[in-house]
Protein backbone atom coordinates (compact mmCIF):
# COMPACT_ATOMS: atom_id res chain seq x y z
CA UNK A 1 0.00 0.00 0.00
CA UNK A 2 1.31 3.47 -0.84
CA UNK A 3 1.63 6.10 1.86
CA UNK A 4 -0.13 9.20 0.65
CA UNK A 5 -0.03 11.39 3.72
CA UNK A 6 2.77 11.88 6.24
CA UNK A 7 4.15 14.38 8.69
CA UNK A 8 6.61 16.62 6.79
CA UNK A 9 10.26 15.72 7.47
CA UNK A 10 11.23 19.40 7.62
CA UNK A 11 8.78 19.98 10.47
CA UNK A 12 9.82 19.03 14.00
CA UNK A 13 7.21 16.90 15.82
CA UNK A 14 6.51 19.50 18.49
CA UNK A 15 3.44 21.17 19.92
CA UNK A 16 3.48 24.83 18.87
CA UNK A 17 2.80 27.87 21.04
CA UNK A 18 0.34 29.31 18.52
CA UNK A 19 -3.20 30.18 19.64
CA UNK A 20 -6.09 27.87 18.75
CA UNK A 21 -7.31 28.65 15.26
CA UNK A 22 -4.13 30.49 14.24
CA UNK A 23 -3.05 29.86 10.67
CA UNK A 24 0.71 29.89 11.37
CA UNK A 25 0.53 26.11 11.86
CA UNK A 26 -0.92 25.63 8.38
CA UNK A 27 1.68 27.95 6.85
CA UNK A 28 4.53 26.23 8.69
CA UNK A 29 3.34 22.96 7.25
CA UNK A 30 3.16 24.37 3.73
CA UNK A 31 6.73 25.64 4.03
CA UNK A 32 7.91 22.26 5.37
CA UNK A 33 6.14 20.42 2.54
CA UNK A 34 7.79 22.68 -0.05
CA UNK A 35 11.20 21.96 1.52
CA UNK A 36 10.46 18.23 1.48
CA UNK A 37 9.17 18.23 -2.10
CA UNK A 38 12.25 20.04 -3.37
CA UNK A 39 14.60 17.82 -1.34
CA UNK A 40 16.43 20.80 0.16
CA UNK A 41 16.06 20.16 3.92
CA UNK A 42 19.77 19.45 4.41
CA UNK A 43 20.83 22.78 2.89
CA UNK A 44 18.05 25.06 4.12
CA UNK A 45 18.62 27.87 6.62
CA UNK A 46 15.62 29.70 8.04
CA UNK A 47 15.55 33.17 9.53
CA UNK A 48 12.97 33.71 12.28
CA UNK A 49 11.41 37.14 12.90
CA UNK A 50 10.38 38.95 16.04
CA UNK A 51 6.66 38.43 16.40
CA UNK A 52 4.44 35.39 16.75
CA UNK A 53 6.82 33.27 14.68
CA UNK A 54 9.83 34.18 16.83
CA UNK A 55 10.07 30.53 17.88
CA UNK A 56 9.86 29.20 14.31
CA UNK A 57 13.31 27.66 14.84
CA UNK A 58 11.68 25.27 17.32
CA UNK A 59 9.27 23.93 14.72
CA UNK A 60 11.39 23.41 11.61
CA UNK A 61 14.03 20.71 11.41
CA UNK A 62 16.49 22.95 9.55
CA UNK A 63 19.26 25.33 10.63
CA UNK A 64 17.91 28.65 11.88
CA UNK A 65 19.01 32.10 12.89
CA UNK A 66 16.72 34.31 14.96
CA UNK A 67 16.85 37.93 13.76
CA UNK A 68 16.13 41.26 15.41
CA UNK A 69 12.75 42.85 14.67
CA UNK A 70 12.46 43.51 10.93
CA UNK A 71 16.05 42.55 10.13
CA UNK A 72 15.46 39.04 8.80
CA UNK A 73 16.13 39.94 5.12
CA UNK A 74 19.51 41.46 6.09
CA UNK A 75 20.41 38.41 8.18
CA UNK A 76 19.29 36.15 5.32
CA UNK A 77 21.52 38.17 2.99
CA UNK A 78 24.52 37.60 5.26
CA UNK A 79 23.92 33.83 5.40
CA UNK A 80 23.28 33.57 1.65
CA UNK A 81 26.43 35.51 0.75
CA UNK A 82 28.56 33.12 2.80
CA UNK A 83 26.76 29.99 1.54
CA UNK A 84 25.31 30.70 -1.92
CA UNK A 85 24.46 26.99 -2.24
CA UNK A 86 22.25 27.10 0.88
CA UNK A 87 18.52 27.73 0.53
CA UNK A 88 17.76 30.67 2.80
CA UNK A 89 14.28 31.82 3.74
CA UNK A 90 12.87 34.35 6.15
CA UNK A 91 9.46 33.95 7.78
CA UNK A 92 8.06 37.32 8.82
CA UNK A 93 4.86 38.95 9.98
CA UNK A 94 3.41 42.26 8.85
CA UNK A 95 4.69 44.40 11.73
CA UNK A 96 8.14 42.92 11.33
CA UNK A 97 8.31 43.16 7.54
CA UNK A 98 6.11 46.10 6.57
CA UNK A 99 6.81 48.46 9.48
CA UNK A 100 10.14 48.26 11.29
CA UNK A 101 11.70 46.13 8.56
CA UNK A 102 10.50 48.02 5.50
CA UNK A 103 13.99 49.15 4.49
CA UNK A 104 15.40 45.65 4.79
CA UNK A 105 12.70 44.00 2.68
CA UNK A 106 12.73 46.64 -0.07
CA UNK A 107 16.48 46.54 -0.44
CA UNK A 108 16.72 42.75 -0.33
CA UNK A 109 14.05 42.74 -3.06
CA UNK A 110 15.70 45.38 -5.22
CA UNK A 111 19.07 43.62 -4.94
CA UNK A 112 17.33 40.54 -6.26
CA UNK A 113 18.85 38.75 -3.29
CA UNK A 114 18.43 35.04 -4.00
CA UNK A 115 16.35 34.32 -0.91
CA UNK A 116 12.72 33.39 -0.25
CA UNK A 117 10.45 35.40 2.02
CA UNK A 118 7.27 34.01 3.57
CA UNK A 119 5.29 37.08 4.57
CA UNK A 120 2.37 36.37 6.88
CA UNK A 121 -0.13 39.22 6.86
CA UNK A 122 -2.79 39.07 9.57
CA UNK A 123 -3.21 42.88 9.86
CA UNK A 124 -2.12 43.10 13.51
CA UNK A 125 0.87 42.79 15.82
CA UNK A 126 -0.06 39.42 17.27
CA UNK A 127 2.67 38.61 19.78
CA UNK A 128 2.48 41.97 21.56
CA UNK A 129 -1.28 41.80 21.97
CA UNK A 130 -3.01 43.06 18.86
CA UNK A 131 -1.72 46.55 18.15
CA UNK A 132 -2.26 48.38 14.86
CA UNK A 133 0.03 47.25 12.05
CA UNK A 134 0.86 48.97 8.75
CA UNK A 135 -1.51 46.44 7.20
CA UNK A 136 -4.46 47.08 9.56
CA UNK A 137 -7.54 47.79 7.46
CA UNK A 138 -9.25 51.21 7.47
CA UNK A 139 -11.71 51.26 10.36
CA UNK A 140 -10.29 48.08 11.90
CA UNK A 141 -10.21 48.15 15.71
CA UNK A 142 -6.98 47.19 17.44
CA UNK A 143 -5.58 47.94 20.90
CA UNK A 144 -3.80 51.03 19.53
CA UNK A 145 -6.62 52.03 17.19
CA UNK A 146 -9.47 51.44 19.66
CA UNK A 147 -11.89 53.59 17.64
CA UNK A 148 -10.93 51.93 14.39
CA UNK A 149 -8.03 52.82 12.09
CA UNK A 150 -8.62 56.46 11.16
CA UNK A 151 -6.95 56.98 7.80
CA UNK A 152 -7.14 60.77 8.26
CA UNK A 153 -4.65 60.61 11.14
CA UNK A 154 -2.68 57.38 10.69
CA UNK A 155 -2.88 56.87 6.95
CA UNK A 156 -3.56 53.82 4.87
CA UNK A 157 -2.53 50.16 4.87
CA UNK A 158 0.50 49.14 2.81
CA UNK A 159 0.11 46.59 0.04
CA UNK A 160 3.51 44.94 0.11
CA UNK A 161 3.30 42.86 -3.07
CA UNK A 162 2.15 45.84 -5.12
CA UNK A 163 4.92 47.97 -3.63
CA UNK A 164 7.64 45.42 -4.34
CA UNK A 165 6.26 44.89 -7.85
CA UNK A 166 7.44 48.41 -8.73
CA UNK A 167 11.03 47.12 -8.42
CA UNK A 168 13.04 45.29 -11.06
CA UNK A 169 14.78 43.03 -8.52
CA UNK A 170 12.15 40.47 -7.48
CA UNK A 171 11.73 37.33 -9.57
CA UNK A 172 8.47 36.15 -8.06
CA UNK A 173 5.77 37.85 -5.98
CA UNK A 174 2.41 36.32 -5.17
CA UNK A 175 -0.32 36.93 -2.62
CA UNK A 176 -2.26 33.91 -1.40
CA UNK A 177 -4.67 33.11 1.41
CA UNK A 178 -5.19 30.18 3.76
CA UNK A 179 -8.84 30.72 4.67
CA UNK A 180 -10.14 27.50 3.09
CA UNK A 181 -8.73 24.20 1.75
CA UNK A 182 -8.82 25.30 -1.87
CA UNK A 183 -6.76 28.39 -1.10
CA UNK A 184 -4.43 26.45 1.18
CA UNK A 185 -3.56 24.16 -1.72
CA UNK A 186 -2.89 27.21 -3.90
CA UNK A 187 -0.80 28.78 -1.17
CA UNK A 188 1.27 25.60 -0.92
CA UNK A 189 1.90 25.68 -4.65
CA UNK A 190 3.01 29.31 -4.46
CA UNK A 191 5.38 28.65 -1.56
CA UNK A 192 6.92 25.71 -3.39
CA UNK A 193 7.29 27.86 -6.52
CA UNK A 194 9.03 30.55 -4.46
CA UNK A 195 11.59 28.07 -3.10
CA UNK A 196 12.03 26.59 -6.59
CA UNK A 197 12.92 30.06 -7.85
CA UNK A 198 15.73 30.23 -5.34
CA UNK A 199 16.92 26.70 -6.11
CA UNK A 200 17.11 27.72 -9.78
CA UNK A 201 19.09 30.84 -8.85
CA UNK A 202 16.42 33.19 -10.14
CA UNK A 203 16.61 35.67 -7.28
CA UNK A 204 14.28 37.23 -4.74
CA UNK A 205 10.90 35.53 -4.22
CA UNK A 206 8.17 36.49 -1.77
CA UNK A 207 4.81 34.94 -0.98
CA UNK A 208 2.40 37.04 1.05
CA UNK A 209 -0.02 34.83 2.95
CA UNK A 210 -3.26 36.42 4.17
CA UNK A 211 -3.78 34.96 7.57
CA UNK A 212 -6.21 35.20 10.47
CA UNK A 213 -5.67 36.15 14.10
CA UNK A 214 -8.75 34.97 16.01
CA UNK A 215 -7.28 35.95 19.38
CA UNK A 216 -6.53 39.56 18.58
CA UNK A 217 -9.44 40.02 16.21
CA UNK A 218 -11.72 38.81 19.02
CA UNK A 219 -13.40 36.22 16.81
CA UNK A 220 -13.90 32.50 16.69
CA UNK A 221 -11.46 30.77 14.30
CA UNK A 222 -14.33 30.16 11.86
CA UNK A 223 -15.44 33.78 11.86
CA UNK A 224 -11.85 34.94 11.51
CA UNK A 225 -11.40 32.83 8.38
CA UNK A 226 -14.61 34.29 6.97
CA UNK A 227 -13.22 37.72 7.73
CA UNK A 228 -10.10 36.96 5.66
CA UNK A 229 -12.36 36.15 2.74
CA UNK A 230 -14.79 39.04 3.17
CA UNK A 231 -12.58 41.88 4.43
CA UNK A 232 -8.92 41.14 3.70
CA UNK A 233 -9.07 39.76 0.19
CA UNK A 234 -11.06 42.75 -1.19
CA UNK A 235 -8.33 45.10 0.13
CA UNK A 236 -5.42 42.76 -0.60
CA UNK A 237 -6.32 41.08 -3.90
CA UNK A 238 -4.88 37.61 -4.43
CA UNK A 239 -2.70 36.99 -7.42
CA UNK A 240 0.72 36.97 -9.02
CA UNK A 241 2.45 40.34 -8.98
CA UNK A 242 5.65 39.15 -10.61
CA UNK A 243 5.49 35.96 -12.61
CA UNK A 244 8.37 33.49 -12.24
CA UNK A 245 8.70 33.27 -16.00
CA UNK A 246 9.72 36.90 -16.01
CA UNK A 247 8.49 39.80 -18.04
CA UNK A 248 5.30 40.31 -16.03
CA UNK A 249 5.28 43.71 -14.40
CA UNK A 250 1.58 43.77 -13.53
CA UNK B 1 49.54 53.27 3.78
CA UNK B 2 46.65 55.19 5.26
CA UNK B 3 45.58 53.68 8.56
CA UNK B 4 42.15 52.80 7.19
CA UNK B 5 43.63 51.04 4.15
CA UNK B 6 46.24 49.25 6.23
CA UNK B 7 43.44 47.94 8.40
CA UNK B 8 41.43 46.84 5.34
CA UNK B 9 44.36 44.99 3.74
CA UNK B 10 45.25 43.54 7.12
CA UNK B 11 41.71 42.18 7.37
CA UNK B 12 41.93 40.58 3.91
CA UNK B 13 45.25 38.96 4.79
CA UNK B 14 43.76 37.71 8.05
CA UNK B 15 41.25 35.79 5.95
CA UNK B 16 38.30 38.17 6.10
CA UNK B 17 36.15 37.56 3.01
CA UNK B 18 32.92 39.36 3.89
CA UNK B 19 32.42 43.07 4.35
CA UNK B 20 29.11 44.85 4.88
CA UNK B 21 29.08 48.59 5.45
CA UNK B 22 27.57 51.97 4.82
CA UNK B 23 29.25 55.27 3.86
CA UNK B 24 30.22 57.61 6.67
CA UNK B 25 33.24 59.89 7.09
CA UNK B 26 36.01 59.36 8.27
CA UNK B 27 35.96 55.61 7.56
CA UNK B 28 35.11 55.64 3.83
CA UNK B 29 38.55 54.37 2.79
CA UNK B 30 37.70 51.01 4.37
CA UNK B 31 34.57 50.18 2.33
CA UNK B 32 36.11 51.74 -0.78
CA UNK B 33 39.20 49.58 -0.38
CA UNK B 34 37.05 46.51 0.23
CA UNK B 35 34.92 47.26 -2.85
CA UNK B 36 38.09 47.07 -4.97
CA UNK B 37 39.82 44.27 -3.11
CA UNK B 38 37.13 41.71 -2.22
CA UNK B 39 36.37 40.68 -5.84
CA UNK B 40 40.12 39.99 -6.32
CA UNK B 41 40.07 37.40 -3.51
CA UNK B 42 36.61 35.90 -4.26
CA UNK B 43 35.21 37.73 -1.27
CA UNK B 44 31.98 39.65 -0.80
CA UNK B 45 31.68 43.40 -0.51
CA UNK B 46 28.15 44.68 -0.08
CA UNK B 47 27.09 48.26 0.57
CA UNK B 48 24.03 47.89 2.77
CA UNK B 49 21.00 50.19 2.73
CA UNK B 50 21.72 51.28 6.30
CA UNK B 51 24.05 50.76 9.24
CA UNK B 52 21.28 48.69 10.79
CA UNK B 53 21.15 46.36 7.81
CA UNK B 54 24.93 46.19 7.58
CA UNK B 55 25.31 44.91 11.12
CA UNK B 56 22.48 42.41 10.61
CA UNK B 57 24.19 41.13 7.46
CA UNK B 58 27.27 40.73 9.68
CA UNK B 59 25.13 38.73 12.12
CA UNK B 60 23.96 36.48 9.27
CA UNK B 61 27.39 36.06 7.71
CA UNK B 62 29.13 35.52 11.06
CA UNK B 63 26.43 33.05 12.07
CA UNK B 64 27.01 31.20 8.81
CA UNK B 65 30.68 30.87 9.76
CA UNK B 66 32.29 33.62 7.64
CA UNK B 67 35.11 35.94 8.74
CA UNK B 68 33.18 39.16 8.55
CA UNK B 69 33.97 42.83 9.05
CA UNK B 70 32.02 46.05 9.21
CA UNK B 71 33.26 49.57 9.81
CA UNK B 72 31.65 52.87 10.63
CA UNK B 73 32.01 55.99 12.74
CA UNK B 74 30.17 57.24 15.86
CA UNK B 75 26.68 57.97 14.50
CA UNK B 76 26.74 54.76 12.48
CA UNK B 77 28.07 52.74 15.39
CA UNK B 78 25.12 54.03 17.45
CA UNK B 79 22.77 52.63 14.80
CA UNK B 80 24.57 49.30 14.87
CA UNK B 81 24.14 48.85 18.62
CA UNK B 82 20.94 46.81 18.32
CA UNK B 83 22.70 44.32 16.08
CA UNK B 84 25.86 44.29 18.20
CA UNK B 85 23.77 43.37 21.25
CA UNK B 86 22.14 40.49 19.33
CA UNK B 87 25.53 39.32 18.05
CA UNK B 88 26.99 39.41 21.56
CA UNK B 89 23.93 37.58 22.94
CA UNK B 90 24.04 34.94 20.21
CA UNK B 91 27.84 34.63 20.61
CA UNK B 92 28.75 35.19 16.99
CA UNK B 93 32.30 36.19 16.01
CA UNK B 94 32.78 39.35 13.96
CA UNK B 95 34.90 42.49 13.92
CA UNK B 96 33.51 46.02 14.08
CA UNK B 97 35.68 49.07 13.42
CA UNK B 98 34.81 52.51 14.81
CA UNK B 99 36.85 55.24 13.13
CA UNK B 100 35.65 57.66 15.76
CA UNK B 101 34.68 61.27 15.19
CA UNK B 102 33.36 63.95 17.50
CA UNK B 103 29.83 63.80 18.94
CA UNK B 104 27.19 63.91 20.29
CA UNK B 105 24.59 63.89 17.54
CA UNK B 106 25.89 64.51 14.07
CA UNK B 107 29.00 65.94 15.71
CA UNK B 108 31.91 66.59 13.40
CA UNK B 109 34.40 64.78 11.21
CA UNK B 110 37.45 65.39 13.36
CA UNK B 111 39.09 62.77 15.57
CA UNK B 112 37.68 62.10 19.00
CA UNK B 113 37.84 59.58 21.80
CA UNK B 114 34.37 60.27 23.10
CA UNK B 115 33.05 56.84 22.05
CA UNK B 116 35.05 55.11 24.80
CA UNK B 117 32.01 54.55 27.02
CA UNK B 118 29.98 53.25 24.08
CA UNK B 119 32.75 50.81 23.12
CA UNK B 120 33.71 49.54 26.56
CA UNK B 121 30.54 49.72 28.64
CA UNK B 122 28.20 47.82 26.35
CA UNK B 123 26.69 50.34 23.96
CA UNK B 124 23.57 48.34 23.27
CA UNK B 125 21.05 46.75 25.64
CA UNK B 126 21.87 44.00 28.09
CA UNK B 127 24.89 42.76 30.06
CA UNK B 128 27.60 42.18 27.49
CA UNK B 129 31.12 43.16 26.56
CA UNK B 130 33.08 43.46 23.39
CA UNK B 131 36.80 42.89 23.28
CA UNK B 132 38.01 46.41 22.41
CA UNK B 133 41.38 47.10 20.79
CA UNK B 134 42.84 50.61 20.44
CA UNK B 135 45.61 50.75 17.83
CA UNK B 136 48.27 53.42 18.15
CA UNK B 137 50.00 53.10 14.75
CA UNK B 138 49.11 52.01 11.21
CA UNK B 139 51.19 48.89 11.88
CA UNK B 140 49.04 48.16 14.90
CA UNK B 141 45.95 48.53 12.73
CA UNK B 142 47.29 45.60 10.70
CA UNK B 143 48.44 43.56 13.69
CA UNK B 144 45.34 44.11 15.80
CA UNK B 145 42.84 43.43 13.03
CA UNK B 146 44.34 39.97 12.57
CA UNK B 147 44.33 39.37 16.31
CA UNK B 148 40.76 40.67 16.43
CA UNK B 149 39.51 38.01 13.99
CA UNK B 150 41.33 35.25 15.82
CA UNK B 151 40.05 36.36 19.22
CA UNK B 152 36.50 36.85 17.88
CA UNK B 153 36.46 33.21 16.79
CA UNK B 154 38.28 31.92 19.86
CA UNK B 155 35.68 33.44 22.19
CA UNK B 156 32.74 33.56 19.76
CA UNK B 157 32.42 37.23 20.64
CA UNK B 158 32.30 40.48 18.65
CA UNK B 159 35.56 42.45 18.75
CA UNK B 160 35.75 46.20 18.24
CA UNK B 161 38.68 48.20 16.92
CA UNK B 162 38.36 51.70 18.37
CA UNK B 163 40.30 53.91 16.02
CA UNK B 164 39.73 57.59 15.21
CA UNK B 165 39.85 60.03 12.31
CA UNK B 166 43.60 60.63 12.68
CA UNK B 167 44.52 56.97 13.05
CA UNK B 168 42.39 56.26 9.97
CA UNK B 169 43.70 59.05 7.77
CA UNK B 170 47.36 59.17 8.81
CA UNK B 171 49.89 57.55 6.46
CA UNK B 172 52.68 55.38 7.85
CA UNK B 173 54.80 52.53 6.49
CA UNK B 174 53.49 49.08 7.41
CA UNK B 175 54.71 45.52 7.09
CA UNK B 176 51.87 43.34 5.90
CA UNK B 177 51.62 39.67 6.89
CA UNK B 178 51.30 36.82 4.41
CA UNK B 179 47.83 35.98 3.13
CA UNK B 180 46.09 33.48 5.39
CA UNK B 181 43.37 31.06 4.43
CA UNK B 182 40.79 30.31 7.08
CA UNK B 183 37.94 27.87 6.91
CA UNK B 184 34.33 28.98 7.28
CA UNK B 185 33.64 25.49 8.70
CA UNK B 186 32.40 25.84 12.23
CA UNK B 187 30.39 23.14 14.00
CA UNK B 188 27.82 25.64 15.29
CA UNK B 189 27.32 27.65 12.08
CA UNK B 190 24.09 27.88 10.09
CA UNK B 191 25.16 26.16 6.90
CA UNK B 192 22.22 23.85 6.39
CA UNK B 193 22.23 20.55 8.32
CA UNK B 194 24.21 18.70 5.63
CA UNK B 195 23.78 15.38 7.39
CA UNK B 196 23.97 16.69 10.95
CA UNK B 197 21.38 15.00 13.18
CA UNK B 198 20.28 18.22 14.88
CA UNK B 199 19.78 21.66 13.33
CA UNK B 200 22.06 24.48 14.40
CA UNK B 201 20.08 27.35 15.91
CA UNK B 202 21.56 30.78 16.51
CA UNK B 203 19.58 33.11 18.73
CA UNK B 204 19.69 35.30 21.79
CA UNK B 205 16.21 34.55 23.11
CA UNK B 206 15.64 33.32 26.64
CA UNK B 207 11.90 33.61 27.22
CA UNK B 208 12.02 31.50 30.38
CA UNK B 209 13.85 33.58 32.98
CA UNK B 210 15.91 30.64 34.24
CA UNK B 211 17.08 30.03 30.66
CA UNK B 212 18.06 33.67 30.26
CA UNK B 213 19.90 33.55 33.55
CA UNK B 214 21.82 30.52 32.32
CA UNK B 215 22.75 32.33 29.10
CA UNK B 216 23.95 35.33 31.09
CA UNK B 217 25.99 33.22 33.52
CA UNK B 218 27.66 31.61 30.53
CA UNK B 219 28.38 35.04 29.02
CA UNK B 220 29.79 36.41 32.27
CA UNK B 221 32.02 33.35 32.66
CA UNK B 222 33.35 34.02 29.19
CA UNK B 223 33.97 37.70 29.97
CA UNK B 224 35.90 36.65 33.08
CA UNK B 225 38.09 34.39 30.96
CA UNK B 226 38.63 37.23 28.49
CA UNK B 227 39.45 39.68 31.27
CA UNK B 228 42.02 37.25 32.69
CA UNK B 229 43.72 36.41 29.41
CA UNK B 230 43.39 39.31 27.01
CA UNK B 231 44.67 42.44 28.78
CA UNK B 232 47.20 44.25 26.59
CA UNK B 233 49.09 47.44 27.23
CA UNK B 234 52.43 49.06 26.62
CA UNK B 235 54.59 50.97 29.11
CA UNK B 236 57.47 53.28 28.43
CA UNK B 237 59.67 54.66 31.19
CA UNK B 238 57.27 54.07 34.09
CA UNK B 239 59.74 52.38 36.45
CA UNK B 240 61.48 55.55 37.64
CA UNK B 241 58.58 57.87 36.82
CA UNK B 242 57.06 60.28 39.32
CA UNK B 243 54.10 60.66 37.01
CA UNK B 244 52.56 58.06 34.69
CA UNK B 245 50.54 59.48 31.81
CA UNK B 246 47.75 57.18 30.66
CA UNK B 247 46.60 57.59 27.06
CA UNK B 248 45.59 55.41 24.10
CA UNK B 249 45.42 55.79 20.33
CA UNK B 250 46.04 59.26 18.90
CA UNK B 251 46.45 60.99 22.26
CA UNK B 252 49.09 58.46 23.31
CA UNK B 253 51.20 59.58 20.37
CA UNK B 254 51.00 63.23 21.38
CA UNK B 255 51.78 62.24 24.97
CA UNK B 256 54.72 60.14 23.80
CA UNK B 257 56.25 63.14 21.99
CA UNK B 258 55.76 65.37 25.05
CA UNK B 259 57.30 62.75 27.33
CA UNK B 260 60.38 62.43 25.11
CA UNK B 261 60.95 66.19 25.45
CA UNK B 262 60.29 66.12 29.19
CA UNK B 263 62.71 63.28 29.81
CA UNK B 264 65.36 65.15 27.83
CA UNK B 265 64.69 67.99 30.28
CA UNK B 266 65.31 65.57 33.15
CA UNK B 267 61.69 65.03 34.24
CA UNK B 268 60.69 61.54 35.35
CA UNK B 269 57.54 60.89 33.34
CA UNK B 270 56.33 57.59 31.87
CA UNK B 271 53.65 56.49 29.42
CA UNK B 272 51.07 53.80 30.06
CA UNK B 273 49.19 52.96 26.88
CA UNK B 274 46.21 50.59 27.10
CA UNK B 275 45.93 48.51 23.91
CA UNK B 276 42.83 46.68 25.12
CA UNK B 277 40.25 49.13 26.43
CA UNK B 278 38.10 46.18 27.44
CA UNK B 279 39.38 44.31 29.29
CA UNK B 280 40.99 47.40 30.81
CA UNK B 281 44.52 46.95 32.19
CA UNK B 282 43.38 48.00 35.65
CA UNK B 283 45.55 45.61 37.67
CA UNK B 284 48.73 46.94 36.06
CA UNK B 285 47.68 50.49 36.99
CA UNK B 286 46.79 49.38 40.51
CA UNK B 287 50.25 47.84 40.84
CA UNK B 288 51.85 51.14 39.80
CA UNK B 289 49.65 53.03 42.26
CA UNK B 290 50.76 50.63 45.00
CA UNK B 291 54.37 51.72 44.51
CA UNK B 292 53.37 55.36 44.81
CA UNK B 293 52.91 56.50 41.22
CA UNK B 294 50.62 59.40 40.36
CA UNK B 295 48.67 59.50 37.13
CA UNK B 296 47.60 61.95 34.47
CA UNK B 297 44.98 60.72 32.00
CA UNK B 298 44.96 62.44 28.61
CA UNK B 299 41.94 61.89 26.37
CA UNK B 300 40.25 63.54 23.42
CA UNK B 301 37.00 63.62 25.39
CA UNK B 302 35.47 65.21 28.48
CA UNK B 303 36.84 62.31 30.49
CA UNK B 304 35.75 58.73 29.92
CA UNK B 305 38.71 56.36 30.31
CA UNK B 306 39.71 58.39 33.37
CA UNK B 307 36.80 56.75 35.22
CA UNK B 308 38.36 53.32 34.66
CA UNK B 309 41.73 54.62 35.80
CA UNK B 310 40.22 56.00 39.03
CA UNK B 311 38.36 52.72 39.59
CA UNK B 312 41.58 50.77 39.06
CA UNK B 313 43.76 52.98 41.23
CA UNK B 314 40.99 53.34 43.80
CA UNK B 315 42.28 56.78 44.82
CA UNK B 316 40.86 59.69 42.89
CA UNK B 317 43.39 62.07 44.40
CA UNK B 318 46.18 60.27 42.60
CA UNK B 319 44.56 60.82 39.19
CA UNK B 320 44.62 64.06 37.20
CA UNK B 321 42.82 64.55 33.92
CA UNK B 322 43.49 66.55 30.79
CA UNK B 323 40.87 66.36 28.04
CA UNK B 324 40.36 68.03 24.71
CA UNK B 325 36.76 68.23 23.68
CA UNK B 326 35.40 66.73 20.54
CA UNK B 327 37.21 67.31 17.33
CA UNK B 328 40.41 68.82 18.64
CA UNK B 329 43.69 67.05 19.28
CA UNK B 330 45.95 68.21 22.11
CA UNK B 331 49.25 69.67 20.94
CA UNK B 332 52.55 68.39 22.27
CA UNK B 333 53.04 71.82 23.87
CA UNK B 334 49.71 71.63 25.72
CA UNK B 335 50.45 68.17 27.07
CA UNK B 336 54.00 69.21 27.96
CA UNK B 337 52.72 72.21 29.91
CA UNK B 338 50.03 70.20 31.67
CA UNK B 339 52.48 67.50 32.73
CA UNK B 340 54.85 70.18 34.00
CA UNK B 341 52.02 71.80 35.98
CA UNK B 342 51.00 68.48 37.54
CA UNK B 343 54.61 67.67 38.43
CA UNK B 344 55.07 71.05 40.09
CA UNK B 345 51.99 70.43 42.25
CA UNK B 346 54.03 67.76 44.00
CA UNK B 347 52.91 64.52 45.54
CA UNK B 348 50.31 64.20 48.27
CA UNK B 349 47.59 66.80 48.40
Amino acid sequence: MKKIFAYPRALSPKRTHYCPGCTHGVIHRLVAEAIDDLGIQERTVGIAPVGCAVLAYEYFDVDFQEAAHGRAPAVATGVKRVHPEAIVFSYQGDGDLASIGMAEIIHAATRGENITVIFVNNTVYGMTGGQMAPTTLPGQKTTTSPYGRDTATVGYPIRVCELLATLDGPSYLERVSVHDPKHIIKAGQAIKKAFAQQVAGKGFSLVEVLSSCPTNWGMTPEKALACVKEKLIPYYPLGVFRAPEGGDRS
Amino acid sequence: MKGNEALAEGAIRAGCRYFFGYPITPQNEIPEYMARRMPQVDGVFLQAESEVSAINMVYGAGGAGGRVLTSSSGPGISLKQEGISYIAGAQIPCVIVNVARGGPGLGGLNPSQSDYFQATKGGGHGDYHLLVFAPGTAQEMVDLIELAFDKAEEYRNPVMILSDAIMGQMMEPVVLPEMRTVSADKPWATTGKNGRSKPNVINSLGIVSEDLEKINIELQDKYKRMAAAEVRYEVDGVDDADLVVVAYGTSSRVVSSAITQLRQAGKKVGLFRPITLWPFPGQALADLAAVGKRFLVVEMSAGQMVEDVILSVNDRFKVEFFGKLNGTVPTVREVYDRITAVLSKGGEE
